[in-house]
C-alpha cells in the first residue's frame, strides 16, 4: 500500500540572520493509511517543526515530502493552502475555535475555503454529520464559550474531519484538558482511527501516547525511536474504569 | 469563497464590536452628513440666486451709463450721465429685435402720506417696465403710456410702502407726496422679498420716468435703460445692435465707451459663479472630515487585524488564501464605511431640512451629492481598509496561530 505521507531526509533550518537553528536534521519516515502515530519529545526537539511541515504550514529547507503522492516542496502559498484544505485536518492544543460562532459554523469553516463550491445545505449536512461522529450533534447551535473544554476539542475534531482529510494532525490535543476529558478525547481519536482515518498527534504525555499505535520520539531534530505500541490503552476501558472508581468513591463517601 | 459568506462574516465581526463599529462609522457619518448638508446649503443659495436672476425679467438687457474722466478725475459708475431719453427712443425705433424699452431714473426721497413719512427709492420708468421685469401687480393698474407722455402725477408702490404709509385700508386712489409733489397711487406691486444682497426690493415707488425727471430729480440724464429682447435667441444680436447704435450716437469706440450693456445671462453667470465657489468650498471643507473618518476606519481595522490574528491563523490553516483574508477585511471596512455613508446621508438630509426650517435658509438636497457621497464613503473604506487587509493577508499561518 502506498504511503499517505512520505518524508525523505527532511531538514529545516531557521535562519535568523546571525544564528542558524537546525530544527529538524534529516528525518525520514513513512506513514500509511490507518496509522495512529504519536510524536513525542522534549521542547526544542523539533517535533513542532516536524508537525508544521507535515501540516503543510511550512516547507522543509531540504528533503522530499510527498503528501498523498504530491510533492509539497514545489507548491506555492495558495497551493499549500488548498492542500491543507483538501487533505489535512487540524486539531490544536488551544482548540482554536472562532469565538461567538456556533459549533456548526465552526465545523463549516473549512468548506467555505474549499476550491469546490459547496451549497449551504450540503455544508450544513456534512457539518452536522461530523458533529454527530464526535457526539455533539445536540450542541450544534452552542457557542464555544457555552461548551466544556472536552466538547470544544471535539468540535475542533469535527472541523478537522469535515473535508474528509487524508491525515488528521493534532498538536497536543489533550494539553489543555484534565485527565478524564483527555481520555474522552482519545476515545474519539481511537474511534475515528478504527474507521480508517490516519492520525498523527504531538504529545509529551506518555500515558496519552499509549492510546496510539505508533510512537515516534525525537531529540535534537532527529528521530531517536520509532516503535509500535505494545500493551495499548483502550479509551473505552479506561473510561469504564474511571466511572466505576467515581461511583465507588460516591458510595464510600 | 462565496460573496454571501464574506458579507456574513463581515457583518458578524462588526456586530461583535457593535459599539466600536458605530463609533468608527461616526467619523464617516459626520463626514458624509456634513458634505450633504453643506452642498445642500450651497445649492439652495444658488437656486435662490437663479430665481432672483430670473426675477430680473425675461430676455432683459441693461444699459448703464458708464464713467467719464474729466481732467484726470474719473466719475464712478452711472457718473457719466450720458444716456438720454433720445437714446432710449432710438433703441426702440432702430433695433428690430427689441420689443420693449424703459428708461430708468432713480433717486432717494422722503415720501409722505397719511401724516406718515418714509425714506424710499423713487424709480422713474416707462409703462413697459413691469412687463420687462415680469413683475405683476397685486392690486390696481400700471400707469399708462399717456401718463408718461403727459408727465402724469401717478405712481405704483411696493409692499413696504403700503405697510409703512398706508397701515389701514387700501392705498389705491390715495395721494402720496414726493418732494411736495402729490402723486396718485394707481397700483400696488406684488411682494418680491429680499434681493441676493439682502436689500428690500419692495421698498420703492415707481412713477413715469418723465414725471421723475421733471418733478422729482429735475435732471435730464438717465441712470440706465431696461430693454427687452424679443426672444432668448435675439439677446446677443440686440446687445450688439444697441452697442453699435449707441457708439454711433455717442461717437465713441471700445476704449472710450461711456456706457455698458449687460445681458441677463452675464449677470446670472457672475452670480452663480459666486455661489458655485461657495458650494465647492463648503463641500471641500466637509470632505476633509470624510478623510479623517477614513483614517479612523484604518485605525480600527488595524486594531481588528491585530486582535484577530489567531482567527486569521485558523482561517489560513484550514485553507483560506491570503487574497480571501484580504477580501474579508476589505469587505468589513467597506461595509462599515458604506453603513456610515447611508446614515450620514440621512443625517445630512435631516440637517438641511432643519436648517431650512429653523434658520429659513434655502437648502436643496442634491441627488448627485447623495450618490457621490455614498460611493465616496465606500471608496474611503476601500482605500483606508486596503493597508490593514493587506497586512492581514500576509500573515504567516504558524505565527498567527501562535499569537497570544
Amino acid at each position: 500500500m502506498a504511503a499517505v505521507v512520505q518524508l525523505e531526509d527532511i531538514h529545516k533550518i531557521y535562519d535568523s540572520g546571525e544564528v542558524q537553528v537546525h530544527a529538524v536534521r534529516g528525518v525520514t519516515l513513512q506513514l500509511h493509511r490507518g496509522e495512529f502515530m504519536a510524536v513525542m519529545g522534549a521542547s526544542g526537539s523539533g517535533k513542532s517543526t516536524l508537525m508544521n511541515t507535515l501540516g503543510c504550514l511550512d516547507r522543509p529547507t531540504r528533503g522530499r515530502f510527498l503528501l498523498d503522492g504530491v510533492d509539497v516542496a514545489q507548491l506555492d502559498r495558495n497551493e499549500l493552502a488548498d492542500l491543507r484544505n483538501e487533505k489535512l485536518g487540524f486539531v490544536f492544543q488551544g482548540f482554536n475555535l472562532l469565538a461567538r460562532t456556533t459549533a456548526l459554523e465552526n465545523v463549516e469553516l473549512p468548506m467555505l475555503y474549499g476550491r469546490r463550491r459547496v451549497g449551504a445545505r450540503e455544508m450544513r449536512e456534512r457539518a452536522l454529520h461530523c458533529l454527530d461522529i464526535v457526539g455533539l450533534s445536540d450542541r450544534a447551535d452552542h457557542f464555544p464559550s457555552q461548551l466544556s473544554g472536552g466538547q470544544q476539542q471535539r468540535v475542533a475534531i469535527a472541523r478537522g474531519l469535515v473535508n474528509n482529510p487524508q491525515v488528521l494532525l493534532a498538536d497536543e490535543p489533550t494539553g489543555n484538558l484534565d485527565s478524564k476529558t483527555s481520555v474522552e478525547v482519545m476515545g474519539v481519536f481511537q474511534q475515528l482511527n478504527e474507521q480508517g482515518i490516519t492520525i498523527v498527534m504531538v504529545t509529551h504525555e506518555l500515558d496519552i501516547a499509549r492510546y496510539c499505535k505508533r510512537n515516534l520520539i525525537m531529540r535534537d531534530g532527529s528521530v531517536v525511536s520509532d516503535i509500535a505500541v505494545t500493551n495499548r490503552s483502550i479509551a473505552e476501558d479506561e473510561m469504564r474504569r474511571l466511572r466505576e472508581a467515581e461511583s465507588a468513591a460516591k458510595l464510600t463517601a | 469563497m462565496h460573496l454571501a459568506s464574506t458579507f456574513t462574516i463581515s457583518f458578524r465581526a462588526l456586530r461583535r464590536n457593535a459599539m466600536r463599529s458605530i463609533l468608527t462609522a461616526l467619523g464617516i457619518i459626520i463626514g458624509v452628513g456634513a458634505v450633504i448638508a453643506m452642498v445642500s446649503i450651497g445649492n439652495g443659495a444658488k437656486s435662490m440666486v437663479e430665481a432672483q436672476i430670473a426675477a430680473l425679467g425675461e430676455n432683459v438687457l441693461l444699459i448703464f451709463s458708464g464713467s467719464i474722466s474729466q481732467g484726470g478725475a474719473r466719475s464712478g459708475s452711472f457718473g457719466a450721465g450720458t444716456l438720454t431719453v433720445d437714446d432710449a427712443d432710438a433703441i426702440q425705433r432702430e433695433v428690430g429685435t427689441v420689443i420693449a424699452v424703459s428708461p430708468e431714473v432713480r433717486t432717494g426721497a422722503q415720501v409722505l402720506a397719511n401724516g406718515l413719512n418714509w425714506s424710499t427709492q423713487i424709480l422713474g420708468e416707462s409703462a413697459d417696465y413691469l412687463g420687462i421685469r415680469q413683475w405683476p401687480l397685486s392690486d390696481g393698474t400700471m400707469f399708462s403710456e399717456a401718463d408718461t407722455r403727459s408727465v402724469g402725477k401717478v405712481c405704483i408702490i411696493g409692499q413696504t410702502i403700503v405697510t409703512q404709509l398706508f397701515p389701514d385700508g387700501s392705498p389705491i386712489g390715495q395721494t402720496l407726496r414726493i418732494r411736495n409733489q402729490p402723486f396718485k397711487v394707481v397700483g400696488i406691486l406684488s411682494a418680491k422679498g429680499l434681493s441676493v444682497q439682502g436689500a428690500d426690493q419692495d421698498d420703492l415707488v415707481i412713477v413715469p420716468y418723465t414725471s421723475a425727471m421733471k418733478r422729482v430729480t429735475k435732471q435730464t440724464m438717465l441712470r440706465s435703460i431696461n430693454v427687452q429682447a424679443s426672444s432668448p435667441d435675439t439677446i446677443v444680436k440686440a446687445q450688439n445692435d444697441i452697442i453699435a447704435l449707441l457708439r454711433q450716437r455717442h461717437r465713441t469706440n471700445e476704449q472710450t465707451d461711456d456706457f455698458t450693456v449687460r445681458n441677463q445671462e452675464e449677470i446670472a453667470q457672475a452670480a452663480t459663479a459666486t455661489s458655485n465657489t461657495m458650494t465647492l468650498l463648503l463641500g471641500a471643507i466637509a470632505g476633509v472630515s470624510l478623510i479623517v473618518g477614513g483614517i479612523g476606519i484604518m485605525n480600527i481595522m488595524l486594531v481588528s487585524v491585530t486582535e484577530r490574528t489567531r482567527e486569521i491563523g485558523i482561517r489560513l490553516a484550514v485553507g483560506a488564501h491570503g487574497s480571501e483574508i484580504q477580501v474579508q477585511f476589505l469587505t468589513e471596512a467597506v461595509v462599515l464605511s458604506a453603513f456610515g455613508g447611508v446614515l450620514g446621508i440621512l443625517l445630512g438630509i435631516g440637517a438641511s431640512e432643519m436648517l431650512s426650517r429653523i434658520n429659513h435658509w434655502p437648502t436643496l438636497v442634491s441627488s448627485t451629492a447623495v450618490v457621490v457621497a455614498f460611493f465616496f464613503s465606500a471608496a474611503v473604506g476601500m482605500v483606508f481598509g486596503f493597508y490593514p487587509a493587506r497586512k492581514a493577508s500576509l500573515l504567516d499561518p504558524i505565527d498567527a496561530l501562535r499569537y497570544e
